[in-house]
C-alpha cells in the first residue's frame, strides 16, 4: 500500500496508459514471482512459541519467491522457475565424523523425537535486504546431542544435496558443489540455532530449503544452509562455500555486523523486503544480548 | 523511423511505472528499479554503438540519424539509474554516498562512467557540433568507447558469483569496438596474414 502511494506521488499518470499497452510483451523483466507451490505443503503443529521478535512477518509470497538458492540458478526467482523436479521426500541424512552414533538416517528418524516450535526470527542477507520469518522447527542442539559428539568435535559442518537432476543450477560450477556451511560447536549448541522444517505454519517450500534447513538468525543468511543431507562433526574448521569462493568478502563467522562492511557495499543499513525504506542494521542482527558473549575478546573486524 | 524509436525508448520506463503501480516490481522494488534502469542504460549504449556497424553492413545511412536519440536515451536511463541509487537506495545520505564512491571500485567506475557520458549528452545538438568543430566533436565523442567499458566493468564488479550476464554484454561490446579498429591498422593486419598465406601457397606450387 505504502509503495503505491509513494509511486503515485512521484509519477505522471499518462505514462501508465502507454505502459499497459506494452506490458503484454513481457520483454522488460519478469513480473513478481508469486509463490508457486512446487511440492504440496502440509500444515504443521507447533507446540509453543519461543524467542520471537515483535515484528510483523514478511509477506509470505515475497519470502518464498525472493530467495537466493544457487542450486536452482543465480537469479532470485530461479528456485521456483526450475525447482519442479525437486523431491523433498523420501529424504535421508548422513551423520558422521567425531560422534558416537554416526549413521544414515531417514528424515522421519531425524524428526520424530522433536516437538516443533514456532519462532519469528529476523533474517538479514549479506546483500543488505532483510525479512522477518515465522519458522517452525526445533533447536539444533537437541538434534546434535542425540549423536553424542565426542570431545574432539569442535565444529559442525553441513552439506546441501548435490543432484543436478533435481537441482539444475548445479550443472554450472558457479560455486563448488555441494554447498557447504559450518558452525563452531558453541554456536551450533546455542538455543537460538534452529533446524527448521517449516515456515508460516506449513512445511518448508522447495524454494526455502525443504525438507529441512538451518536457521542462524544472528548470522548473514548464507550461513543458514538449505536442504541438508549431511551433518559432520569435525575437529578442524570446515570449508564453507562462500568463504572458499571469496575469502576476503565472506568470512567463516559471517555475524551480522553494521560496523564491518562487505568490501563492495556497506552493511550499516538494510532494506526490509516488500518495502522502499532502509533501516539501521543491528549488531548480531538484534540478537547481541543472546550471542555476543560467544565472541568475547575476538576482533570482529578480523573474524568477520 | 524516428518516432518509432522514440516510443520504443520510453517503453522500459513506462513498464517500470506500470509495475510500480501494480505492485509487481517484486519483493525488493528498489533493487528492481536500480537493476532495470542500469541494464537499459547499458543496452542503449550498445545499441548506439551498433549504428555505425549497421550502416556499414546494410549500406543504409538512416541508422546514423537514430544514433543521437539512442545515445540520449542511454544517458536518460543512466540519469534514472543514478537518481534511484542516490534517492531510493542511499536515501540521499551524503556521507554514505561519498564513502561508496571512494571506497567501492564498482561505484567509482560507475560514477566516472556517468561523468564521461554527461559531456556527450550535453554536446549532442547541432549547434554544439558547429561550435566545437566536427573534428573536435568527433574526438570528444570517442569517449563513448570508454563509457562502454566503464559500464561493463561497473556491472562485472558488482556481481557476487555468476559472471555470465555481464560477460555476455562485454562480448557484445568488444564485438562492436572491433568495428572501430582503424582501417590502417586493419589493413596492416590483413596484409600480414594474406602475405603469409600467399607464401605458403607459392611453396605448394613449386
Amino acid at each position: 500500500m505504502n509503495r503505491r502511494r509513494f509511486i503515485a506521488g512521484m509519477t505522471a499518470a499518462g505514462l501508465t496508459g502507454t505502459a499497459s499497452a506494452f506490458s503484454f510483451f513481457g520483454l522488460f523483466g519478469d513480473d513478481e514471482p508469486t509463490a508457486v507451490e512446487l511440492y504440496p505443503r502440509r500444515p504443521l503443529k507447533a507446540s509453543r512459541r519461543a524467542f520471537s521478535v515483535d515484528e510483523s512477518p514478511t509477506d509470505e509470497a515475497d519470502a518464498i519467491g525472493y530467495t537466493n538458492f544457487y542450486e536452482f540458478g543465480t537469479e532470485k526467482g530461479d528456485a521456483q522457475r526450475y525447482g519442479e523436479r525437486f523431491k523433498p521426500e523420501p529424504w535421508r541424512l548422513t551423520i558422521d565424523g567425531e560422534c558416537e552414533r554416526p549413521g544414515d538416517y531417514t528424515l522421519e528418524d531425524i524428526l520424530k523425537p522433536h516437538p516443533l516450535e514456532e519462532r519469528i526470527y529476523r533474517l538479514r542477507c549479506v546483500e543488505t535486504w532483510s525479512m522477518v520469518i515465522p519458522w517452525v522447527g526445533f533447536p539444533l542442539a537437541d538434534l546434535l546431542k542425540r549423536f553424542a559428539p565426542t570431545s574432539r568435535a569442535k565444529y559442525v559442518a553441513f552439506e546441501t544435496l548435490y543432484d543436478p537432476e533435481q537441482m539444475p543450477g548445479q550443472r554450472r560450477a558457479v560455486v563448488e558443489w555441494p554447498y557447504r556451511e559450518g558452525l563452531r560447536m558453541d554456536e551450533a549448541m546455542h538455543p537460538l540455532t534452529l533446524i527448521a522444517v517449516g515456515m508460516y505454519g506449513e512445511t518448508l517450500p522447495v524454494q526455502n530449503g525443504a525438507p529441512l534447513r538451518l536457521v542462524v538468525p544472528w548470522k548473514y543468511g548464507f550461513k543458514s544452509i538449505k536442504s541438508i543431507v549431511r551433518i559432520h562433526f569435525s575437529e578442524k574448521l570446515p570449508v564453507t562455500t562462500w568463504n572458499q569462493l571469496q575469502p576476503d568478502e565472506y568470512g567463516f563467522y559471517a555475524n551480522v555486523n553494521p560496523a564491518v562492511d562487505h568490501p563492495r557495499w556497506s552493511q550499516a543499513r538494510e532494506r526490509p523486503v516488500g518495502g522502499w525504506r532502509r533501516r539501521d542494521t543491528l549488531p548480531f542482527n538484534g540478537y547481541a544480548e543472546e550471542v555476543a558473549h560467544l565472541y568475547h575478546g575476538m576482533d570482529l573486524a578480523k573474524y568477520f | 523511423m524516428k518516432p518509432l524509436v522514440f516510443a520504443a525508448g520510453m517503453m522500459p520506463l513506462s513498464l517500470l511505472f506500470w509495475r510500480a503501480f501494480n505492485d509487481t516490481l517484486g519483493a525488493n522494488p528498489v533493487e528492481s528499479l536500480i537493476h532495470e534502469t542500469g541494464l537499459w542504460a547499458l543496452r542503449l549504449l550498445l545499441l548506439t554503438l551498433a549504428m555505425t556497424p549497421l550502416r556499414r553492413i546494410t549500406g543504409w545511412p538512416g541508422w546514423i540519424r537514430l544514433r543521437r536519440m539512442l545515445g540520449l536515451y542511454c544517458f536518460f536511463y543512466a540519469v534514472l539509474h543514478l537518481t534511484v541509487y542516490l534517492w531510493l537506495d542511499q536515501e540521499l545520505r551524503l556521507s554514505a554516498i561519498i564513502e561508496d564512491v571512494i571506497k567501492r571500485p564498482y561505484i567509482t567506475v560507475g560514477a566516472a562512467t556517468f561523468l564521461m557520458l554527461t559531456p556527450l549528452a550535453a554536446t549532442s545538438f547541432n549547434r554544439a557540433i558547429r561550435w566545437l568543430g566536427g573534428k573536435r566533436w568527433k574526438q570528444l565523442h570517442r569517449l563513448v568507447y570508454l563509457c562502454g567499458l566503464g559500464a561493463v566493468i561497473h556491472y562485472l564488479w558488482l556481481v557476487k558469483a555468476d559472471l555470465a550476464p555481464p560477460l555476455m554484454y562485454l562480448m557484445i561490446l568488444l564485438g562492436l569496438l572491433a568495428f572501430r579498429i582503424p582501417p590502417s591498422l586493419l589493413r596492416r593486419l590483413r596484409g600480414y596474414s594474406t602475405g603469409k598465406l600467399e607464401t605458403k601457397h607459392e611453396r605448394y606450387q613449386t
